[in-house]
């Protein structure tokens, strides 16, 4: 599966039988120069569309929804730590949590690159 | 988040289309299109103005002029009565403003609530007393000089400045930028201002400033600004700064945003900038809400506007509740981000007096959680003005 992406501007990618989730270059240039992170609880379940997470730059704190339905297995506290790598690598070294989905399927529902770029073109 | 690139029926500064050419991004602000930010980033134009020189585009603020209409015996009398006039309506300390003096004051509700800050300034000249030179806040401009015309017009001419631009360059490298360009003006003391010429334009220099370093506010003709702000953007040390990190910096600085630190319900006691207050007006009152300010400068006031340093990571934003250890609620934040420079959340808000001092435990409470935090002094990040 490729990179998907949700309206709040999340990105979800599989990894082996879990999903990787982060937040999309376009929104970490939004943001600015991020200066917090708070992530859940390994264990804590969301549904779509729940704060799951909070980031906040030096402008303002915006919360990182659930892009689909999970458990959190593991969270990525180097950006806890250091919250500038949010803006240095939001696709990649800079994600948040892993999820074990529970519906899979909802995946199917979120934009993939193509339709994203457009989208946050718009927006 | 802040709409963006809006133009429609913004105003103007006279530097809009440096700012667009420098990349920057506008947002609104006071009815103005002014840059937020550049492409360095609010962290680093932050960082830049502490260490080296940022050049602020300020000129949406409101510059007018105060003329005494009544006749004077020579120029000592001259000033005499235009403080007497503007001392009706701000309990600062003007009759006794040295020539060249520029004072931080407010505009007094009848209740004492604080209308506006301001800075008001004694021209050098002789020839210029008499007049006053006003500064006051963006989004109040149009209130406050209708509020000065209003109570003093019979006895004051107010004059707004709309032909003229304020540029601010503060940080430490701010006086050898300013001294290259204008010459005599690096010497100048903080809260003096001089007059220069500078091709063939005038311009006023005050030495002050909004981020707690030294630096520098410069009137200076509508058709000169850019010109002028160009010239001190090429030096390598200065970098152009938006609003985001202005509001940072003033932040640390432990300096009041109109608006949200200070509004019409606070009084300048409560706002902790009593200071404002001059001994002569404290002996002798005569300015709007006196007996309410006296009484709170004797008896203390009820709640007092306090720094806080959040002990977590977490910023506390403008209207998160505070609360004591035990739970009660006993204040607001009203100015709250990341500090920078202090390298951690930093806040000010007001709180009930008993628990005002500095080192008070406190709670602050953000998305449904108490955070601990703490009273702290201000500033977060120390002054360096210079006092010559």
């Amino acid at each position: 599966m490729s990179v998907k992406y949700s309206k709040d501007h999340e990105w979800v990618k599989a990894e082996g039988e879990h999903y990787v989730i982060g937040i999309s270059t376009h929104a970490a240039e939004q943001l600015g120069d991020v200066v917090f992170v708070e992530l859940p609880e390994v264990g804590k379940t969301y549904s779509k569309g729940d704060e799951m997470a909070v980031v906040e730059s030096v402008k303002a704190a915006s919360d990182v929804y659930a892009p689909i339905s999970g458990e959190v297995v593991e969270v990525n506290n180097a950006i806890v730590d250091e919250p500038a790598k949010v803006n240095e690598d939001p696709a990649g070294a800079a994600w948040f949590v892993k999820l074990k989905a529970s519906d899979p399927s909802e995946i199917d529902a979120l934009m993939d690159e193509t339709a994203y770029a457009e989208f946050a073109a718009n927006a | 988040m802040a709409s963006e690139n809006t133009s429609g029926e913004l105003k103007k500064t006279a530097l809009n289309a440096l700012h667009r050419g420098l990349d920057a991004k506008m947002v609104e602000f006071a009815g103005y299109d002014m840059p937020v930010q550049y492409p360095l980033g609010v962290l680093k134009e932050h960082q830049h103005t502490r260490e080296k020189a940022g050049l602020f585009d300020v000129s949406h603020m409101g510059q007018a002029f105060l003329t005494t209409r009544e006749a004077a015996l020579g120029a000592e009398d001259a000033h005499e009565k235009i403080a007497a006039a503007i001392e009706t309506l701000v309990p600062g300390e003007i009759r006794k403003l040295r020539k060249g003096g520029a004072r931080y004051s407010v505009l007094l509700s009848d209740q004492g609530g604080v209308l506006d800050d301001l800075m008001i300034t004694r021209p050098i000249e002789d020839a210029q007393q008499g007049m006053l030179f006003l500064v006051v806040n963006a989004a109040m401009k149009d209130a406050d000089f209708a509020l000065i015309e209003e109570k003093l017009g019979g006895v004051a001419a107010l004059k707004r400045a709309e032909d003229r631009s304020l540029i601010a360059l503060q940080g430490p490298a701010a006086a050898g930028v300013v001294e290259g360009l204008i010459y005599g003006a690096g010497e100048q003391k903080f809260m003096t201002m001089r007059p220069y010429e500078w091709n063939g334009a005038d311009l006023f220099v005050t030495r002050g400033g909004y981020t707690g370093e030294d630096g520098f506010e410069i009137s200076v003709p509508n058709d000169k600004a850019e010109a002028l702000a160009k010239a001190m953007l090429d030096h390598p040390d200065v970098e152009p700064i938006g609003l985001g990190a202005r509001d940072s910096l003033r932040l640390e600085a432990g300096l009041c945003l109109y608006g949200h630190d200070l509004t019409p319900e606070t009084s300048p006691v409560a706002g902790n900038i009593a200071f404002a207050i001059g001994k002569r007006r404290r002996e002798e009152g005569g300015f709007p809400g006196a007996a309410r300010i006296l009484k709170e400068l004797a008896d203390g006031p009820q709640t007092l506007r306090v720094g806080i340093k959040p002990e977590g990571r977490a910023p506390a934003r403008e209207g998160a509740e505070i609360q004591s250890v035990d739970g009660a609620n006993i204040g607001v934040v009203t100015s709250g981000g990341f500090g920078p420079s202090f390298g951690a959340p930093v806040a000010m808000g007001y709180v009930d007096a008993a628990f005002a001092e500095a080192g008070t435990p406190l709670q602050l409470i953000v998305r449904g959680r108490a955070l601990p935090a703490v009273v702290a002094d201000m500033p977060f990040t120390p002054h360096r003005y210079f006092r010559g």
